[in-house]
């Protein structure tokens, strides 16, 4: 199994104030290619900053990461952008989407920023992105006149599109109702098997089981560390639940 | 990413907020087309003033009498008899760059005919003096050479006298009017030339020969000054050195000492006014000026507030791969976008505003000066006031940015 990221006694320090806050305090621990890992904690355990660091946004105050095989301790701010560009596809909580934008323009957005990809290739890579996620009628649809699990599948386009190495997703099922999260996970579970690698970061436990390994984070450093043998189905949850009245 | 895609995404961003986008422009747009409009005014009024200086004869130079001592006073140049008709004569003679010539003397006074009167000046000249001032004569004929030798009681009258003295629109010719009291035959009708730039009749005048003014209406054996013309306009210089120098010699004036005359051509008037009208197009651009400043103080307000309210939006591009560079050119690409915009709209209402100014009586004249200058200050201004929050956008923390509610 391949390597794409390790982290090796990361530590990240905030000073507020006179104050030194210890948000990690020596992280360790590889992720292959192809696992499904949700990184799991309360609030102030420093679970934000982590993905932060594992995004290419921050940078640890000690410790190395590799990224793909590539240290991104040492990069510049560019270097950093570039390689976010290229190698990690973002998910968040509150979907992020430009306003008043369709979906294709919004999965494009990406694609703008690399000089490599044509005008006509982006569109193509745009179109199969949100074919994948089960968008392929709402190509034109503007972001405010999609539902809230539609918005979070074109985030999820928009973090395929560029085909990053890792999925990062904050929270992404945080602010949809319970049926609708099991669409999305059903949708990272079958990311997963179609061999994604993806970090699901969250406060919910629940979330756990449906991933292949659960890490726990507690005040800044990582208390479990356990691989799922018993997967979840989100599609058979999904199927159990009662159908909604149209 | 390319300059065309950071081009798209700007006028996207400006087209989802095409209210606001379309106010700050207001900005500009007024700003710019009042720069526009204003240096229109002061260009148009200029070249009024220099065409009507021309149709005056831009050629033209006149000799007066200097300020002088007379009995131990000193006395303003008008009232000095130091120009003779010895002075005129010995131009004449001497000149090579002088084409027409007339000595000058004037009187005010009532013009009466019948019932009728009106105060008017008298300008007693030779017949060259049409040519020198480009008037024409419309019915009738300019007074001859005999007139002036023998002092000929005749006249050729302005169209504003015409208009006062025969209301009842008798034709003037032949009719004798009084000139304080010099009954005077109308040998010809001046052909009108309206107002001159600085508000006076051109067309409320007598015109007689010299020797008759001279000897019968103010009983003076001096003359009271020169109206000659160049031979054309380049050499209005050399024919103002060579009459300073001839008269200079007939004055028995040795260097260093004082002229007792002035020889001043119609150049330096024009140039005199033109000058005055510059000061005031400056001024009036200046004013308009401030509008641009006003509106360019618009953009960056609304630039700011674009950037806080899509501080998110900034966050999302820094995490999925834009760099900090990209973010301000984006910004500063919108901002000069507007300004731009603004500024080309600007043009098009100045010029209008322009066009709808010369309709009311005003001249104007729109320069490829004003537009360039109001073009370029409109990039200017879109760089200037664009930058700062430009760069604000370009240093947010993504991390931060992403989390702004």
């Amino acid at each position: 199994m391949d390597e794409i990221i390790r982290i090796d006694h990361i530590k990240r320090e905030f000073h507020v104030g006179d104050e030194v806050v210890k948000a990690l305090r020596g992280v360790s621990f590889s992720i292959g290619q192809g696992e499904f890992v949700t990184i799991m904690g309360t609030s102030g355990s420093g679970k934000s900053t982590l993905l932060n660091i594992l995004g290419c946004l921050d940078v640890p105050t000690s410790g190395e990461y590799y990224l793909d095989g590539i240290s991104v301790r040492e990069m510049s701010k560019n270097e950093r952008a570039t390689l976010r560009n290229r190698k990690i596809g973002f998910i968040f909580q509150n979907y992020n989407l430009l306003p008043k934008t369709t979906s294709i323009e919004n999965v494009e957005l990406p694609l703008m920023y690399n000089r490599d990809v044509s005008h006509a290739e982006r569109r193509e890579r745009a179109i199969s992105a949100l074919q994948e996620v089960g968008l392929g009628d709402r190509l034109t649809h503007k972001s405010n006149q999609l539902s809230g699990g539609q918005m979070q599948r074109v985030a999820i386009a928009r973090a395929l599109v560029n085909n990053p190495v890792i999925i990062l997703a904050d929270e992404a099922t945080g602010n949809l109702d319970s049926r609708t999260s099991y669409e999305v996970l059903a949708l990272f579970q079958r990311l997963h098997r179609d061999g994604r690698t993806i970090i699901f970061v969250t406060h919910n436990p629940e979330l756990a089981a449906f991933s292949s390994r659960t890490i726990t984070l507690r005040d800044g450093r990582i208390i479990s560390d356990v691989r799922n043998e018993h997967l979840e189905s989100a599609e058979k949850v999904l199927a159990a639940m009662p159908k909604e009245e149209d | 990413m390319d300059i065309t895609n950071l081009f798209k995404i700007c006028i996207k961003a400006l087209l989802n907020n095409k209210m606001r986008c379309f106010l700050t422009m207001l900005g500009i747009i007024i700003g710019v087309a009042s720069v526009i409009a204003m240096l229109a005014i002061g260009n148009g009024s200029k070249q009024s003033i220099r065409s009507e200086i021309g149709q005056m004869g831009s050629n033209m130079i006149m000799v007066s009498p200097g300020n002088g001592r007379f009995g131990g006073v000193r006395q303003s140049g008008s009232s000095m008899q130091t120009l003779k008709l010895e002075d005129y004569d010995a131009i004449v003679r001497q000149s090579s760059y002088v084409d027409k010539i007339t000595p000058t003397v004037q009187a005010s006074g009532q013009a009466i005919k019948g019932s009728n009167n009106t105060p008017t000046t008298i300008y007693g000249v030779n017949e060259q003096y049409l040519d020198i001032r480009g008037y024409e004569i419309a019915s009738g004929s300019c007074f001859t050479e005999s007139d002036i030798l023998h002092a000929a009681k005749v006249c050729v009258v302005g169209q504003t006298v015409v208009d006062e003295l025969f209301p009842d629109g008798t034709d003037p010719l032949g009719q004798t009017i009084r000139f304080n009291q010099i009954p005077m035959k109308i040998i010809g009708v001046l052909e009108p030339k309206g107002y001159n730039s600085m508000g006076m009749d051109q067309d409320d005048l007598l015109i007689a020969p010299y020797t008759t003014v001279q000897k019968r209406i103010l009983a003076i054996n001096y003359i009271q000054g020169i109206t000659c013309s160049a031979l054309s306009e380049e050499y209005s210089d050399q024919a103002i050195d060579e009459i300073t120098k001839i008269l200079q010699t007939n004055h028995n004036i040795r260097i260093g000492q004082e002229n007792d005359f002035n020889v001043r051509s119609q150049q330096e008037m024009m140039e005199t006014l033109s000058s005055v009208m510059d000061m005031l197009t400056m001024l009036l651009a200046a004013v308009a000026g401030i509008s641009l400043i006003v509106g360019g103080i618009g953009i960056m307000n609304i630039m700011y507030v674009s950037v806080t309210e899509r501080t998110r939006e900034i966050g999302l591009r820094m995490s999925i791969g834009a760099k900090g560079r990209q973010i301000m050119l984006q910004f500063l690409i919108e901002s000069i976008i507007i300004s731009v915009a603004g500024g080309v709209i600007g043009v098009l209402l100045g010029i209008l505003a322009s066009k709808v100014i010369a309709l009311f009586g005003t001249n104007t004249a729109v320069s490829t000066f004003s537009i360039v200058l109001s073009f370029l200050v409109c990039v200017f201004t879109g760089v200037f006031f664009g930058w700062y929050p430009a760069r604000k956008a370009s240093n947010l923390n993504p991390i931060d940015a992403l989390r702004y509610e």
